[in-house]
């Protein structure tokens, strides 16, 4: 009884029938309980979003979570990332958050990894029935919605099969704007689908820095990536060293005085070198709780869902926009996965070759599953060990027999002259098995 | 600035500066009520430094308040609301200076309106219409500005009361920069007409800033056509076949750029409208009460009509563009020059000014009239109506659009809902939906309500969704936390714009739409 007096509130939402509420939600006094006890929700970032995320889903029903931040915290975090002290400095964001929420809202379990996203390997986000990310990377996003991406399943008719999707929501800030969106990997846009969305960082032109340059960043990067290597030959330079910074921060200086240019201060320095994004707290709860209630809606149907991408402006204002974005049926990481024909004689070594070479994909390093099964692991050495073995062997025989199947395939790939992680969902065909018979026809094995 | 502040605070001062960071931390805020809603748009405002909270607040934790307020927990029931909330604010921020009071805001309105005017701002969360309404006017009387939030079920709104609001740092997003091809000055033009556009050395050629082949160009241009410069679309294309004619190669950056900003050579003269509406504004008919703000603005009125020639202070920073370092470095130097001299005329005005309204001709700093003048272009006013007005005569061809609009008729039926919901319980001293088994009469009760407030404005048309107001009986004025710390959270962003002077604050009402999120601003 007192359980139901504490959430008298979001009980409203939960237990009464509504008028505008989604297919399937089926109000019922019990329904928080259902959610706390079944779901599992998965933060990804314990930051400025991950802090609010943490707090607002303990505070709507949801009591299985489980946050994952590599990162510990610093002081400049301390203007908005609320769960932490400065006596936490040092210390991981993911357990300390997962620690203070824990602490004052009771009956809620938090578990915090901390640890790299890549470091899980994939079974660990197949727990989860939904997760919410809060992360400040594209290429972070990009791997968590690969990775989403990779449970789906579809059926003989190319629809996504119900159980096998794993709704995404995402939020992101940049000072007084950010954005929310909801991700229903085959129904709405993944995040691979309008990466246009994010274009990449424009960087500066190195005969700009080295011949020409006009401006403060140009000094500091001038000294940040070219003088820098000049000198220390071979050391490393390191972002988080004070010292380092400081020679970045003279050198610049100099460099502008001979220039004529104006404008270099330590401040810049490091926002140009480390790159920083600017962050408040306001803009950070805003964008965190329009996630937090769509993941309540997703798991609950209380009301309609986020259609599907919201834009927060508070620069003028207090301007949102939504826009429903549409899939791109063409996608390499929500669609059925990249069809590759093969004959049944390819060795599993011949088949990853051909990955490297594939145009659309250009994987390197590549480690291979089959139905959670590990076929050619690159690391950890006693895996790639234990499965170097297979690389000689025929891939169809590896895969049972299977004329058609889908494998998943992890590895580096290019992009915007950068390596980045990625994970791709591949649906192997072996021509000379299935002759006769329509492609779609055995597309249920999937 | 200590250093350790500095650092702590470095996401921040690289958006508003360190003069924001000071005002936020003069800043001292009070909060009527600390739900869910109030409690979290002061931990926004805490986490950023600001000066000082005074908490207010006559309830004792109850358990459902566990259940969607952070600051709560086990320890604190049965205790003071509003000293539980203070503690853990404190927390957060030993810089900030954190108090409470006991006592229900709605009583302390009533019996002591004098207690508000110590404070800079007041957000009045949860706050009922009567009480409302009189803490507007108290408010408005004594100078103190007023942001109102209040979170109902899936709905909430986020509204600014004060009479008037003056922004020099409105730091819009997108902002077309101040360059002046179409009218460049004299010490411009010379320094264009000494660059040889067709200079045989490749590496001077393919650095030559576009400002400069801009300029030249125009110049050609306006010759070769009685001193029009190209403003239809097929003058503007042929403009740019050119500019093309003159690059050695396609890979030439400059002459790219040049391209993409050769419209900025037909931009209209003189001020834009908005700019126009500030200096042609009542109370740039300054006196000796005036604001800096506004006998600024009489000085920059001076200006354009006498040495601006119809034009405003030259900004004069010039963005990032192909060039040799030297030629930019040089154009840097131009713009910075024509910039400093437009605002010694802009100051002399100030001066007279000041002098002639009867205050000290140095009352006013350099460095705010150089500021000012950077910013001149952008200068913004904001003023909001009472909100008993506001109320009582809507901008009723404003409600009309809302209402037939398909995009805003949800937003402006939460917004008379959330109108109705109080008239409601102040007749039934309870909200609509309160019990289960009441719903239905409920609805129609409301409706009754919503039709009675909408004909009140003067509006007789079609009624509001009866889902609508359905689900306004089903939220039973429940305090969701993610919706609260939505509204919460705008709130405070509006608190911040307010407190720093930076950035253009909300306009109308916000209202929060938690169905599909498509809230929106309405002025009415
Ligand atoms: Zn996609």
């Amino acid at each position: 009884m007192t359980e139901m007096g504490r959430w008298r509130d979001i009980d409203k939402l939960l237990a009464r029938p509504g008028n505008i509420i989604s297919p399937g939600f089926e109000p019922s006094p019990q329904l928080r309980e259902e959610i706390g006890g079944l779901v599992r929700v998965l933060v990804v970032g314990a930051g400025g979003l991950g802090c609010e995320l943490l707090k607002d889903l303990a505070l709507s029903g949801f009591k299985n979570i489980d946050v994952i931040d590599m990162d510990t915290i610093e002081v400049s975090n301390l203007n908005r990332q609320f769960l932490f002290r400065i006596h936490d400095v040092g210390k991981s964001k993911a357990e300390v958050a997962a620690k203070r929420v824990m602490e004052r809202v009771s009956g809620v379990n938090i578990t915090p990894h901390f640890c790299r996203i890549e470091d899980k390997d994939i079974e660990f986000y197949s727990d989860f029935n939904i997760i919410v990310l809060g992360l400040d990377s594209i290429e972070a996003r990009s791997y968590i919605n690969s990775v989403a991406c990779s449970f789906l399943e579809y059926d003989p008719d190319d629809n996504p099969v119900p159980e096998t999707i794993k709704p995404m929501v995402d939020g992101g800030t940049e000072g007084f704007k950010g954005h929310a969106r909801v991700i229903v990997p085959g129904t709405t846009p993944c995040f691979e689908c309008n990466i246009w969305l994010f274009p990449p960082q424009v960087k500066f032109p190195l005969c700009t820095l080295a011949e020409t340059p006009r401006t403060a960043a140009h000094c500091i990067e001038y000294a940040h990536l070219i003088k820098w290597d000049e000198v220390h030959n071979g050391k490393t330079f390191d972002p988080d060293d004070p010292e380092h910074m400081q020679w970045v921060y003279s050198e610049a200086l100099k460099r502008a005085e001979l220039f004529g240019i104006t404008g270099v201060t330590y401040s810049l320095t490091q926002g140009v070198v480390k790159n920083i994004i600017p962050a408040i707290a306001s803009t950070n709860a805003i964008v965190s709780a329009a996630c937090a209630l769509e993941a309540l809606k997703l798991v609950s149907g209380c009301s309609r869902t986020l259609s599907n991408y919201l834009t927060y402006n508070g620069l003028e204002g207090t301007h949102i926009k939504v826009t429903d974005f549409i899939r791109d049926k063409d996608c390499l990481v929500c669609g059925p996965g990249t069809l590759i024909e093969l004959d049944s004689s390819v060795t599993l070594l011949q088949f990853m070759e051909l990955l490297g070479k594939h145009p659309q994909l250009r994987l390197s390093k590549p480690s291979i599953t089959h139905r959670g099964n590990n076929l050619y692991m690159q690391a950890p050495p006693v895996l790639e060990e234990m499965t170097r073995s297979n690389l000689q062997l025929p891939l169809f025989d590896l895969i049972d027999k299977v004329p058609k199947d889908t494998v998943h395939v992890s590895g580096t790939t290019e992009k915007n002259d950068k390596r980045t992680t990625c994970l791709r969902k591949l649906r192997v065909v072996f021509k000379d098995q299935v002759n006769g018979v329509t492609s779609m026809d055995t597309a249920g094995a999937n | 600035m200590a250093a350790e502040s500095k650092t702590k605070y470095d996401r921040q001062l690289r958006i508003w500066g360190e003069q924001g960071q000071t005002a936020l931390e003069k800043a001292s805020i009070c909060l009527l009520n600390c739900g869910p809603t109030g409690s979290e748009a002061l931990k926004n405002l805490v986490l950023g430094g600001i000066g000082s909270i005074t908490v207010i607040d006559g309830s004792k934790v109850e358990m459902h308040d566990l259940g969607n307020n952070f600051m709560l927990d086990e320890k604190s029931l049965g205790q003071s609301k509003a000293k539980c909330v203070c503690a853990f604010l404190q927390e957060l921020n030993d810089a900030v200076k954190a108090k409470f009071v006991e006592e229900s805001p709605e009583t302390l309105i009533e019996s002591t309106p004098s207690f508000f005017s110590q404070f800079t701002l007041v957000i009045a969360t949860q706050l009922l219409e009567n009480s409302l309404l009189k803490l507007d006017k108290i408010c408005r009387q004594a100078n103190v500005m007023l942001v109102v939030a209040r979170s109902y079920g899936l709905t909430g709104l986020v509204r600014i009361s004060l009479k008037e609001h003056t922004v020099v740092e409105s730091k819009p997003d997108h902002f077309l920069d101040d360059l002046r091809l179409h009218c460049p000055w004299p010490e411009l033009k010379e320094f264009a007409n000494n660059i040889d556009l067709n200079v045989k050395d490749p590496v001077v050629h393919k650095h030559t800033p576009y400002i400069v082949i801009l300029i030249r160009l125009a110049e050609k241009w306006a010759q070769a056509h009685g001193g029009c410069l190209p403003s239809t679309r097929q003058e503007k294309k042929e403009f740019k076949d050119e500019i093309k004619a003159h690059m050695l190669n396609l890979d030439e950056e400059n002459y790219k750029e040049a391209i993409e900003a050769s419209f900025k050579v037909s931009a209209a003269r003189g001020i834009s409208s908005q700019l126009r509406q500030v200096i042609n504004d009542s109370a740039a008919e300054v006196e000796l009460t005036s604001s800096d703000f506004w006998v600024m603005v009489a000085a920059l009125k001076e200006f354009v009509e006498n040495e601006g020639d119809g034009e405003p202070p030259l900004e004069g920073s010039i963005p990032d563009m192909t060039s040799l370092t030297e030629y930019y470095v040089s154009l840097q130097k131009i713009y910075q020059a024509k910039a400093e001299s437009d605002c010694l005329a802009v100051e002399q005005r100030v001066r007279t000014i000041l002098k002639r309204v009867g205050r000290d001709h140095c009352a006013i700093s350099k460095a705010t009239i150089r500021n000012f003048c950077k910013n001149a272009r952008k200068l913004t006013v904001r003023r909001y109506r009472c909100i008993e007005d506001e109320f009582k005569s809507p901008i009723l061809p404003e409600l009309q659009k809302y209402l037939a609009d398909e995009d805003s008729s949800v937003a402006v039926g939460f917004y008379i809902l959330l109108r109705a919901v109080d008239r409601f319980a102040a007749n039934y001293n309870r909200f609509p939906g309160a019990f289960d088994g009441e719903i239905d009469e409920d609805v129609t009760r409301l409706k009754t309500i919503a039709i009675g407030i909408l004909s009140d404005s003067g509006f007789h048309g079609p009624t509001l969704s009866e889902d609508l107001i359905n689900e306004m009986c089903r939220f039973g004025a429940a305090e969701v936390h993610a919706v609260a710390a939505f509204v919460g959270g705008v709130a405070s962003q509006e608190v911040i714009k307010l407190t720093t002077k930076q950035f253009v604050p909300l306009a109308g009402t916000f209202i929060f739409n938690g169905i599909d999120h498509k809230s929106q601003v309405l002025a009415l």
